[in-house]
């Protein structure tokens, strides 16, 4: 895109980068949001039909505007600041929530080649970045100054840094075996397993670590059946029980934002991203990005029938299977495939 | 000339935060000055190219060592007018490492001005072009892998270390048994029994 602007429009190299980077971020965060308005919609619908119930259906054609009434309703509503809480920080906790479920897709490939930023450090920014994403719900839950946000800050911190070690080993047996950090690269070094299939997870050796991904991904974006941080039987609506208006609305929508960076990142580090599940000419025909999104969709879908499905964990198993499953078996992951790598490419 | 803008940023706003971060009174603001001050070193380090260490940067120190202090920090109690007297009391102490570290600048600078150590020796990436990613992980794993092992082992000592001193056993706390709870059937637990009226159920 940068040369496009350099030679049709005639712009220097500098702002014909500056302006193509600008657009590309606009092309990706404008639909993102229609598409998290839209997700949220499809989730209710979900999670209504498996509970046998109807779902929003008012406004709207079988209520498909439901998600804009709901951000214009919070749009006019008054944003409350409790006297007691600690100003500046907790107006900062939604918009870090917000900025950092946005920043990461900077990184997902879409298609070959259309990524906005194509760093070799990909996967460890993306770690990074998700990392940064627990200082939202913390801040948000101090600067409340209240009881309920604080307890649900305090388990969100643990359960997101508990879980972060996991999904660091399984990334990192993810990038042995594709030996590279960049994620068009993993996806590339993904095609063709056994001759026909796409995709890590289609390995009997990767597979494990999918399934364990999926659930992890679970955890480090608090939804059911790990939503401690909401339950809100015990803590009311957790952090953000204090937020009201568009604050409350800037977590909603990082909330379904980093749900639908989970799921991208799913498809794109195990079931072969925008490639098709099966490598057989034809199936290329099909444009990259609609495998990729058919396969959002699918992990999304999973995700909301978990949601509608399993109950609640209680805590001490949810620390339980992060510290003491998780962590064993993907350590234990780590030493299997480099063995097996070290087996098949080196030959010791 | 925009690399220099964007060092200068990122040096302005690190050194800013890093005084802001010893000098505010709040400490969790402190701590969230300090995420500031990483988030620009890392910057900085962007700059040179090192953007591998920048990321660990973030994911080390801002993902996992500033989330501990933060969680610490938001659940201390603290009495500022205690705070106050503590400044006074440690004033001489912080004047004397000022002053050495001072002192240490400025030997460094003359040093350097004096001309600098020969490095012919040290070793460098063999291929400039190589990410750097792989220019460290051949460093680290080949030249100096015993000191690499070395440190893990240092880590792995203290970690130890930390466990052994804050672990203890206490007397009457009732652990969870797991396998025994996942094995428990419904027949193991709950009886059926229909009591004749008036007779009750023996428990």
């Amino acid at each position: 895109m940068t040369s496009f602007f350099e030679t049709t429009v005639g712009l220097p190299y500098g702002w014909a980068w500056f302006v193509s980077t600008i657009v590309g971020i606009l092309v990706i965060a404008l639909p993102l949001m229609l598409a998290v308005a839209m997700i949220i919609y499809a989730d209710r619908k979900i999670w209504a039909a498996m509970a046998l119930r109807r779902g929003p259906n008012v406004v709207g054609p079988l209520g498909l505007l439901q998600s804009f009434a709901d951000g214009l309703k919070v749009f006019l509503q008054e944003t409350i600041i409790p006297t007691a809480a600690n100003r500046g920080l907790f107006l900062l906790a939604p918009i870090i929530t917000f900025t950092v479920a946005l920043i990461v897709w900077a990184v997902v490939p879409f298609a070959p080649g259309v990524v906005l930023a194509d760093i070799n450090v990909g996967l460890l920014y993306v770690l990074a970045a998700s990392s940064l994403g627990v200082y939202g719900i913390i801040l948000s839950g101090w600067a409340s100054n209240s009881k309920y946000p604080f307890y649900s800050a305090l388990r969100a911190a643990a359960q997101m840094v508990s879980y972060e070690v996991a999904i660091g080993f399984i990334l990192i047996s993810i990038v042995l075996w594709s030996g590279t950090f960049n994620l068009s690269g993993i996806v590339a070094a993904q095609k063709g397993l056994y001759g026909f299939i796409n995709g890590n997870g289609f390995n009997p050796l990767l597979f494990p670590m999918a399934v364990m991904f999926l659930i992890s991904a679970l955890a480090e974006t608090q939804r059911a059946p790990f939503d401690l941080t909401e339950a809100e039987s015990e803590l009311v609506a957790g952090y953000q029980t204090e937020y009201s208006s568009m604050s409350f609305a800037l977590f909603w929508l990082g909330e379904y934002a980093n749900v639908i960076l989970m799921c991208a990142l799913n498809a794109t580090l195990f079931w072969g991203g925008w490639l098709p599940p099966i490598d057989w000419a034809p199936l290329y025909m099909v444009p990259g990005i609609i495998w990729l999104f058919a396969k959002i969709l699918f992990f999304f879908f999973v995700f909301s029938w978990i949601k509608a499905t399993v109950p609640r964990y209680r805590y001490d198993q949810l620390m339980r299977l992060g510290w003491k499953v998780f962590l064993p078996v993907s350590l234990f992951w780590v030493f299997l495939v480099s063995g097996v790598l070290m087996w098949h490419r080196v030959g010791i | 000339m925009i690399q220099a803008i964007a060092f200068y940023l990122f040096a302005a706003i690190l050194v800013v935060s890093a005084g802001l971060t010893i000098s505010s009174r709040n400490p969790v603001h402190s701590v969230m000055w300090l995420i500031l001050a990483f988030f620009n070193a890392a910057g900085l380090m962007v700059l040179v190219g090192a953007e591998f260490i920048a990321m660990l940067l973030v994911i080390v120190y801002v993902g996992a060592v500033a989330v501990l202090f933060l969680f610490v920090v938001m659940m201390m109690d603290i009495d500022f007018a205690q705070l106050k007297t503590d400044v006074a009391r440690y004033a001489a102490i912080g004047l004397a490492l000022g002053a050495a570290l001072a002192a240490e600048i400025m030997i460094a600078a003359f040093a350097w001005n004096a001309g600098r150590i020969d490095l012919t020796r040290r070793v460098a990436p063999v291929d400039r072009a190589l990410p750097n990613i792989e220019a460290l992980g051949q460093l680290l794993y080949t030249r100096y892998l015993f000191l690499f092992e070395a440190a893990g082992f240092v880590l792995l000592v203290a970690m130890i270390g930390a466990i052994v001193l804050t672990h203890r056993e206490r007397a009457g706390t009732r652990a969870q048994n797991i396998s025994r709870q996942v094995a428990r059937r419904p027949q193991d637990a709950t009886r059926n029994v229909k009591p004749a009226v008036g007779q009750g159920v023996e428990l």
